[in-house]
This record gives C-alpha cells, structure tokens and sequence, in this order.
C-alpha cells in the first residue's frame, strides 16, 4: 500500500540528491522522507473518519446513553468504547467530567470515559498504524479499551464521590436525572463535510510541526545509531524498565505527537514493545496540564488516586505485554 | 433589538478563536450585539454544555463544541 512512497523516497535520496545507497545520512534522510508523508497521509485519513463518525454521534448523545440505559456491569466497556469515538478536547474535560456525574452516571463509568478517549484517540492511532502497522495498533487499541474498563470499575468500588470539589458536590445534589431528550441537528452528509473538513485539517495542522521533529530526531537515530543499541540498557528482563518508563511519561503531554516516531525508533533498535507501549499510554493518556485542569472538579487526593490507578493499570499492561509479544 | 451574545469556553485556543470570528462578523456586519465571554467554569455548567466552545445567542445555545464559519455565524444572528 505503502510502495508508492518508498519508491519516491529512494527516487529522491538516490537519484536527485545522489547520495549513495548505505550512507548513515542518506538512510536518515530516506527514512524521514518516507515516514513524514506516510504518516501525514495515515493522520489526515483517521482524523477526517473519527470526525465523520463524530459529527454523527456527539457527545450528547453517549451521555444519554449512558444515562438511560441499564448496561448490568458493561457501562464501564461502553463508556470505554465511546471514548474511543469520541475525541474531546482537553479543554472540555471539565464541562464534560460535570455534565456525565450531574446525569446520573457513576463517577468510575464517567473515569472509564476519561481514561480511554485520550487515550485511545485519532491521533494516536493514526501514528500507530503508520510507525507500528496494523497488528500492534489493534493490541494498543484493544488494551487501551480494557484499561478505561478496569480502572473505571476499580475507581468505582473506591467510592471517591466524597472527593469531589465542594461546588461539584452542590450541582450533584441539586441535579435531577437529565429528562431532556437529545434533538440530533438534522444535516445531511453535504453540509456536514465543510465543518468535518475544516476540524480535521485544523487538527492536522495543530500536530504537524511535533510530528515532523519527531520524525526528523527518530530519522537521524534510524540512521545513527546502530541495531540493539538500547538492549544493554533496557532489555526485557530488566524488571524496573516498564515502571520506569510509565513514570518518567505521566507528566509529559504536549509532544504526544512526536514521541511516538522516536519511540518506534527505539522499539526498531531493541527496547522491548511493552516497555514501549507502557511509555506512549502514560505519554498520552495522563498529563500535569489535564491534572491541572480535573483541580477545578475533584480534590488533589482525588486526582492522585486517580493518576496512581491509571499508572498502575499502564505499568502492569507493558509487563504482560513483554511477557505476550 | 440588541442581541446577546455569550461565548462560553474556559479559555482554551479555540475558545478564542471563536470569539474572533464571531467578533469580526458583528463588526463587519454592523450588527446590533453585545458579545460577553464566559469564562468561568460554574457559569458555564448552568448552560448544561459538554463540550467548549459554545455560542449562546439571546440565551439559546447555537453551537458547541467546534468553531463555527463566518457564514454560519452570521445566518444564527440574522
């Protein structure tokens, strides 16, 4: 599928910049080529789907179906899934912390969705279709999915509605269940296109420059630094590896987009993908901004249980995945 | 008759963004309308919206959750 874009890579590197053919810069340089397009062409793909699906299914409508719907113990996998279809911006996640609890919707049903949507979101899978190919996009998604479950049942049981910032508490006991039924704007597929088109590209274009320095450092390490490198520093029986990684990943965010590329470069050179994956989950699913943030809705205890949860969850899926892949 | 506008977001990118174009339609428009930011997270929540940024013309909620075009800007307020 992906051919295409090889050959223009080496058509470029070899013949117009005539470099030579197993030149450390000339690999670098191939390697940055073929990536930057393949990914930004996955990226604009995925992106403009998830919209698509989005614009049809807001997120309205999954809290009244949350709301509504008896699920007898699946309410933490469907909030799970609909985290997955859902992006939500950042910025939105403490309306939406607010509008879930203030329905009706158990505080670990309402985490479950917290922690799968960023997790789990159409950035993240378009960098791991291009950079780790199908099979192991499928083991992020799917895991990611079970980590939203686990951890919102586990969050559930804790019974942390006591946490809650005090102002939360008082919208809660003054809230009625959410009676209101949720009127779809009725547009047909034309007229939605424009505004779907106009999110994606707009998304797009937010990430571009942190993918392409991803790219260009994980280009320059493809061709610099040599296959196994990293095994003697973190192999797979190193048992302090998959915590390490989690933890050093918790508080970083904003580089999302271009850790990834570095991150199968190392992956490419001997880290275990376990130990890899557990990194990009605590890259991308928990973040200082968004702990930052959740400090207007729930108290600090709250908020550090909830990161000591997910991190938890994070640390045990990279050792079953060392110990599985 | 003068309309409200209110932009409800809590002041993230796009949030703001919305703010401009709204901002310029009136203008460029001559519409009669006076346009608040909401910023705070309680007011916002007695909106019952989810995601930001939301327009809010003469208390009815327009938009939310996206950065709506110009044109569509300007359709809502005449």
């Amino acid at each position: 599928m992906f051919d295409w874009i090889q050959h223009f890579a080496d058509w470029l590197v070899y013949e117009v910049f005539a470099l030579g053919k197993g030149q450390h810069l000339s690999e670098a340089l191939n390697f940055f080529i073929y990536d930057t397009i393949k990914i930004l062409l996955l990226l604009l793909t995925i992106i403009f789907l998830m919209g698509v699906v989005n614009s049809y299914f807001p997120i309205d409508r999954v809290k009244n179906y949350l709301s509504r719907n008896k699920l007898y113990g699946l309410e933490y996998l469907m909030a799970s899934l609909f985290g997955v279809v859902t992006p939500f911006c950042s910025c939105s996640s403490v309306p939406l912390f607010i509008g879930f609890v203030s329905g009706g919707i158990p505080l670990g049903v309402t985490f479950a969705f917290l922690i799968t949507s960023p997790l789990v979101n159409e950035v993240a899978i378009g960098l791991f279709v291009g950079l780790f190919g199908i099979k192991t996009t499928l083991i992020y998604v799917i895991s990611g999915i079970l980590l939203g479950t686990i951890a919102g049942s586990i969050l559930q049981k804790l019974r942390l509605e006591r946490h809650l910032t005090p102002w939360v508490l008082e919208i809660l006991a003054n809230a009625q269940r959410d009676q209101d039924i949720f009127q779809a704007e009725k547009q047909s597929f034309r007229q939605r296109l424009p505004v779907i088109w106009r999110e994606a590209s707009n998304i797009l274009k937010g990430i571009i420059p942190y993918v392409i320095i991803g790219i260009a450092i994980g280009g320059l390490m493809h061709g610099y630094i040599p296959e196994g490198f990293f095994e003697q520093y973190m192999a797979k029986d190193n048992l302090f590896a998959v915590p390490m990684a989690t933890i050093l990943a918790v508080p970083m965010y904003s580089n999302a987009s271009g850790i990834l590329p570095v991150a199968q470069v190392l992956v490419a050179k001997g880290i275990p993908l376990g130990t890899a994956i557990a990194f990009m989950m605590g890259v991308v699913g928990l973040s200082l901004p968004e702990a930052m943030l959740l400090k207007k809705v729930m108290t600090l205890k709250l908020i550090a249980i909830f990161f000591g949860v997910v991190t938890l969850c994070i640390i045990i899926s990279g050792y079953v995945f060392n110990l599985i892949l | 008759m003068s309309k409200v506008i209110k932009i409800l977001g809590t002041g993230c990118p796009k949030c703001q963004s919305m703010t401009g174009v709204v901002q310029e339609v009136v203008t460029a428009n001559k519409i009669d309308a006076s346009i608040e930011k909401v910023e705070d997270i309680v007011e916002i929540m007695k909106f019952n919206v989810m995601s930001t940024p939301a327009l809010v013309i003469d208390d009815v909620i327009t938009v939310k959750g996206r950065i709506p075009s110009k044109d569509e800007v300007l359709k809502l307020l005449s």
